[in-house]
């Protein structure tokens, strides 16, 4: 990946917990899947984050391309004994992740809050 | 509130003219009024059947192309792409509910255009998804 690729995610830290946002509303553009899934990867292969929230508050539209990233994502957060919540979820996309039976896989909780309480 | 529209294109196998036609086909819509909830729905289909067709269908071949047979009225919208690829058996995808598949990272795309659709079939070998999707009336959405 070049130093020159858009920042896709916003990463902050509230104590030792990481919280992501993703930029975009549509999560659909295979690049653009690709560029945030490495960018997703790096915070666990690279910087070895513990605990990561990724917070959907803008996300409007995603594809099973960017549940193929997510699902890879968690097996790369449970390999580092690292731990992943999924928080602020609208409806729409709440039911990608129940039709694919995704909801069971991942932690989701409501709020960013919600979330950082609940490691 | 826009008129019934139809057209038929062919585009180049690239994900930018993918877009460009899902943009064109959920511009219709809106124009017609369809719900949020039929925009979403349509263009989480799209998305994955244009995907399927460009990158599993064609391998991402320039030389190959993709058709799209579009057909929107107040009530219903109906696409059918076609690829050039050498087409697949639907019921070859394996179910990525179930326990052992539910950690691949790929395989949700035609769970989800089922889900999201008021019809879905494979003609032509596997190498045409036929879709449509009914407008949801206002006590649904």
């Amino acid at each position: 990946m070049s130093t020159g690729a858009q920042r896709r995610i916003d990463v902050d830290e509230i104590g030792n917990v990481t919280i992501v946002k993703f930029v975009d509303k549509k999560i659909l553009d295979e690049t653009n899947i690709q560029i945030i899934g490495n960018q997703l990867f790096s915070l666990v292969d690279e910087e070895r984050r513990p605990k990561i929230v990724l917070d959907f508050t803008n996300v409007e539209y995603l594809s099973s391309a960017a549940l193929g990233k997510l699902i890879t994502m968690d097996k790369k957060v449970r390999a580092a004994k690292a731990k992943l919540r999924l928080c602020c979820i609208r409806p729409d996309i709440y039911e990608v992740f129940a039709i694919t039976k995704l909801n069971k896989l991942f932690s989701i909780v409501d709020t960013q809050e919600a979330a950082i309480q609940s490691f | 509130m826009g008129s019934p529209v139809e057209f038929d294109l062919t585009i180049s196998n690239d994900t930018v003219a993918g877009q460009s036609v899902q943009e064109r086909i959920v511009g219709h819509m809106e124009e017609l009024g369809y719900s949020s909830k039929d925009l979403f729905g349509v263009r989480l289909a799209l998305e994955e059947a244009l995907i399927n067709a460009i990158k599993h269908g064609n391998r991402m071949n320039p030389q190959k192309k993709v058709r799209v047979e579009c057909s929107i009225t107040e009530q219903r919208l109906r696409v059918a792409i076609t690829d050039e690829g050498e087409g697949f058996k639907p019921e070859d995808v394996p179910d990525p509910t179930t326990d052992e598949n539910l950690e691949r990272p790929c395989g949700r795309g035609i769970m989800l255009m089922k889900a999201f659709l008021s019809l879905i079939e494979f003609q032509n070998g596997g190498r045409t998804v036929v879709m449509e999707r009914s407008r949801t009336s206002e006590e649904e959405s």
